[in-house]
């Protein structure tokens, strides 16, 4: 056991690395770098300003030797520019050049500085990623229950009215995006339109006390558009089980229909529906972007969007790692769960 | 819940008729189906797949489906007529009163439930009884069902337990209510003959101990025979005949009972004087039943205007207890006529050595989990060991042994899909045992060929028969034009006996039989010389197995091929075979001609598993020899002689010899050899395991 989760560890390791890169090297093209330059100096600089700022602060050399650098395992750079000043990588405002550590990157706990809000990456992404984690926390609590709960009651009796009828709700809330269940809820509940004003359009003040009022419609939105999905699969496999033959056996021992479903077929449904709901954590990240830029909660989805539209490297960097680990520790934490669902894979 | 007191029949149907309903029509399962079981009593259910058997034993369960209905008669369980009962009614019943034992144990066990737990739900829904006396009765009834370290057995999941071990605990399951009756479902049809003969054995004296009544579902006459005091014949959804065994089987009423004995092999059968007679056509579909006889289409007595008149009442048969047949001319036809059969052939002399194996091994390395981690050791399975052998021209070599013997895996070796570890394939002096099958030159790939097992998954689906067979043709480059090959094809149809038409029918429009024909026809596309057939008619019906066994004698005849059949049928095996090769963990531990390997002495191993194999026959007599225990795995072989852990015969071998070597390889007689430590006296000693009881 300690064996396999090492090695999915390291696979974990080479993904981040692979991610990473791809996204390093995505915001490092040139006219990226450009539009950077030009936010941070001024937007009339000539193309030869440009070049000049660009070198002056490192990024004009090769992409391994950048991005060794912001891992950490590169030494920083140190750079006597054109205006004759010398910067180096892991210089701050409160260490000079001539004092700076030869390495600073993620390696060594230094994630970098965000361009747009001014602050450092490692802290942002850190406050950012628990207001995200409350509203995921939620969103489980939501969805996962009553997704079983539909799929195992609509699957129990294949073709019955009962099954038809949560199917179709099923499918609807899956087949609607969160931007257009967002905007129905939020005109619907929220708006004078309907004049129900059950709940507020906006989940700012969420982040520091959420309230039912101004949670659940984000919360209700991601969980609709994940829960039908989770329904559909655990209803597929809840019918599959109850035409097996052991369920068959089940029924002519004399244990009762309550009986068969709960303590026969329960956990044999659960195995497939049991990854599916892992497999939803990064469907789940997209649709926090959606929700949490519509209901203007200052997540990782929103801090994202923001990093995003205006070029910010090193934010934008943190949140891929970030991403990427909540991704495949999901999908560690689902191997394990499944081998202790189903007692027919063993890890030993 | 206390059980019913009752002193008449357990169960009694009566006119029962079944149907499905689908959106297009009414479809008719069982029809006018009357049966009685008394107390004590075990009736067998015979007849081929679709003949509605499962039907009736759902029925009884009333378990039919959303699509199933009982549309006429009456099932009556110790006097209580079951179609009457509500759900709450029918839950006392089932399990407390009717257990049904199933086909495939593993797929009928929970396997997400500890096996305890799985047992000891019975008697707590059914008596209310505690959990801790619970556990008790199930301790109890796993060893009644003979199984070691019932605790721990206990403890286990299905899939930690052995085919036959799990079909024990299915048997104990429907046992630990203590039945009044007990529905048995093909319960051995999954299993290897070995297992098969221990778990009849055990499902017999368990039913003389507690005293259950048994309806005994088969489409094994011999199996039958061995457990059952009653038969009943079912044809197309309807009881054709019902009797003592005694009386269906010597003193037969019904046309189709007949013809299904005489187209299983029993011995004295014989290939070339006395072939088995295929019963003709295909079995009738049940929304394209004939009127009147089901089987007057198929039937060599069938009158026109008689049996096609109308519905066929069951006549009872005077004199006999409670022997009644569903045909208007049992009284005309002499029961007594010999067989006539039109065609005897010669025997064909066996030619030249084709194919010589000379100690050939194949040896697979797996690692000790090839999911999870990997660093484990990695284990090698001997699946084959030192296989020496030759094969002549149209000479038949069978190839016996049960699941795990490495049959299978010899024949991959030879058609190329796997290269040997070790030794020699020699085909006509030429080396093939490292080319692997990409490699191979057409001629050779052309002449090795191979019939599977599986005619339903053999063939592509999506492609017409002739298309298939040309195809096949195309890659043996046969014929320089479409025409050539066209023409050839249709011979090839021919050959196989299928209408010429059928090139452009679609697989799913052809019956089981039908599909084997095409997959035999597709191996004889190249002039196979060698063809290896991995148990060609096993997944087929009784009346149909004995028409395609034909078919491949006859092509062999005319092509002079050398047929290796590979099978765990000894019936069929001593009807069609020149030669019999006896595996057991991947060791051959007998060796020669049919007679020798059918006639004493033995090997300890081939006389397990002559005993075992069920014979419709009753004027035969066999010794009960029941092995103890399961194959041993592939992976973790028992030392020395590897039969050594299941052997009856070891003591007799002085100074545990068994236990330390392989026995060398000994030639008894001219051709016949054996892998056995016992000494000569003893083998002089052994006795046959079958006789034919004087008449």
């Amino acid at each position: 056991m300690g064996l396999f989760i090492l090695k999915r560890f390291g696979v974990m390791v080479m993904t981040a690395l692979c991610l990473t890169f791809i996204v390093f090297f995505l915001t490092n093209l040139y006219p990226n770098l450009e539009k950077l330059a030009k936010s941070e100096g001024n937007f009339r600089m000539s193309d030869e300003e440009v070049a000049s700022y660009l070198g002056n602060n490192g990024y004009l050399r090769p992409l391994p030797v950048k991005y060794g650098e912001w891992l950490g395992v590169w030494p920083g750079y140190v750079i006597t520019g054109s205006d004759g000043k010398t910067r180096a990588r892991c210089a701050t405002i409160d260490i000079p050049v001539d004092q700076a550590p030869t390495f600073c990157g993620v390696l060594q706990g230094d994630w970098g500085f965000s361009n747009v809000f001014k602050d450092e990456v490692s802290s942002i992404v850190g406050t950012r990623l628990g207001l995200t984690g409350k509203l995921m926390f939620w969103v489980m609590v939501l969805m996962i229950p009553s997704a079983l709960i539909v799929g195992v009651l609509a699957g129990m009796k294949e073709g019955s009215k009962l099954d038809r009828s949560l199917s179709s709700f099923a499918i609807t809330t899956t087949a609607t995006p969160e931007y257009v269940s967002g905007v129905i809820l939020i005109t619907v509940f929220a708006s004078s339109a309907f004049g129900l004003k059950w709940f507020k359009g906006t989940a700012t003040q969420a982040a520091d006390a959420a309230t039912f009022e101004n949670f659940f419609l984000p919360v209700l939105t991601i969980a609709l558009y994940g829960m039908g999905y989770i329904a559909r699969m655990t209803r597929a496999s809840m019918a599959e089980v109850m035409t097996a033959q052991y369920i068959r056996t089940a029924r002519l021992k004399g244990v009762s229909f309550r009986n068969v479903v709960m303590k026969h077929a329960l956990r044999n449904a659960l195995i497939a529906p049991f990854t599916v709901i892992m497999l939803q954590f990064p469907w789940l990240l997209n649709g926090v972007v959606i929700v949490e830029t519509l209901f203007n909660y200052k997540g990782v989805g929103w801090t994202l969007v923001a990093a995003a539209g205006n070029n910010d490297i090193e934010l934008l960097l943190g949140i891929s790692v970030v991403s990427v680990m909540v991704v495949l520790i999901t999908q560690l934490i689902s191997d394990i769960g499944y081998v202790y669902l189903n007692p027919r894979i063993s890890v030993n | 819940m206390s059980k019913i007191e009752y002193d008449g029949p357990i169960l009694e149907i009566d006119n029962l008729s079944i149907s499905f309903f689908t959106r297009l029509r009414e479809i008719p399962a069982v029809m006018d189906f009357s049966v009685t079981v008394q107390p004590g009593e075990a009736v067998g259910l015979v007849g081929e797949s679709g003949c509605g058997k499962s039907t009736v034993a759902l029925g009884v369960m009333q378990d039919l489906g959303v699509n199933g209905r009982i549309v006429g008669g009456s099932i009556k369980f110790k006097g209580r007529d079951l179609n009457t009962m509500d759900a709450d009614e029918l839950r006392a019943i089932r399990g407390n009163e009717i257990a049904m034992i199933y086909q495939e144990p593993m797929a009928s066990l929970n396997p997400a439930m500890k096996i305890g737990k799985q047992l000891m739900e019975v008697p707590m829904i059914h008596e209310g009884i505690s959990e801790e006396d619970a556990y008790k009765r199930a301790l109890e009834v796993v060893e009644d069902v003979k199984l070691p370290d019932p605790e721990r057995i206990l403890k286990s999941y299905p899939h930690q337990l052995s085919g036959g071990q799990q079909q024990r605990i299915v048997i104990a399951m429907a046992l630990m209510s203590k039945p009044a009756l007990l529905i048995l479902d093909e319960p051995t049809t999954a299993l290897d003959v070995t297992v098969e003969a221990a778990v009849v054995e055990l499902v017999k004296d368990l039913g003389k101990k507690y005293g259950t009544s048994m309806l005994f579902i088969s489409h094994n006459l011999g199996l039958v025979l061995e457990t059952c005091d009653r038969i009943c014949v079912m044809y197309s959804g309807e009881a054709v005949e019902t009797g003592s065994i005694e009386d269906v089987f010597d003193k037969m009423q019904h046309p189709y009972t007949q013809a299904l004995f005489r187209s299983i092999p029993l011995p004295g059968a014989d290939k070339n004087a006395r072939p088995l007679i295929a019963i003709p056509g295909n079995f009738p579909l049940p929304h394209e039943r004939p009127q009147g006889c089901n089987f007057g289409p198929r039937c060599d007595y069938f009158q026109d205007g008689l049996c096609n008149a109308g519905d066929i009442p069951m006549h009872a048969i005077e004199g006999d207890d409670r022997h009644n047949t569903r045909c208007l001319r049992f009284a005309d036809i002499d029961w007594n006529a010999p067989i006539v059969t039109d065609k005897v052939f010669e025997k064909t002399e066996p030619g030249r050595v084709v194919l010589k194996m000379d100690n050939l091994k194949k040896y697979y390395e797996v690692a000790a989990n090839a999911l999870f981690g990997g660093s484990g050791a990695t284990k090698v399975v001997k699946a084959n060991e030192t296989l020496s052998f030759e094969a002549r021209e149209s000479e038949t070599l069978a190839i016996v042994g049960e699941s795990g013997c490495g049959k299978s895996t010899f024949a991959k070796v030879l058609m190329g899909l796997e290269t040997a570890t070790e030794g020699a394939i020699l085909l006509d002096g030429k080396n093939i045992e490292s080319t692997a099958i990409e490699n191979r030159d057409t001629q050779t790939v052309a002449d090795v060929q191979m019939v599977f097992q599986n005619p339903f998954d053999t063939l592509n689906p999506s492609m017409t028969v002739g298309r298939q067979i040309i195809r096949a043709l195309e890659i043996f480059k046969y014929g320089n034009s479409y025409a050539e090959r066209e023409a050839r094809m249709l011979e090839l149809l021919d050959l196989v006996k299928l209408p010429r038409a059928f090139a452009e029918r679609m697989p799913r429009q052809l019956s089981g039989g039908q599909k084997q024909r095409v997959g035999i026809a597709r191996a004889f596309a190249g002039g196979a010389r060698i063809v290896v057939a991995d148990e060609p008619v096993s997944a087929l019906d009784v009346s149909v197995q004995a028409a395609v066994t034909d078919l491949l004698m006859e092509i062999q005849r005319k092509e002079k091929t050398t047929l290796l059949f590979i099978s765990h049928d000894l019936s069929i095996v001593r009807y069609l075979s020149d030669r019999v090769m006896v595996m057991y963990l991947g060791h051959v531990v007998e060796l020669g001609t049919t007679d020798q390997v059918f006639a004493p002495p033995y090997h300890p191993y081939t006389e397990a598993l002559l005993s075992a194999v069920p014979i419709a026959d009753t004027s035969i007599e066999k010794e009960h020899i029941v092995l103890e225990g399961d194959i041993p795995s592939a992976m973790n072989p028992p030392t020395g002689c590897p039969f050594q852990t299941r052997c009856r015969w070891k003591s007799k071998v002085a100074g545990g010899l068994c236990d330390r070597d392989v026995p060398p390889v000994r030639v008894l007689a001219d051709g016949h050899q054996i892998k056995c430590h016992l000494p000569d006296d003893e083998l002089a000693n052994m006795r046959p395991v079958i006789k034919v009881a004087a008449e």
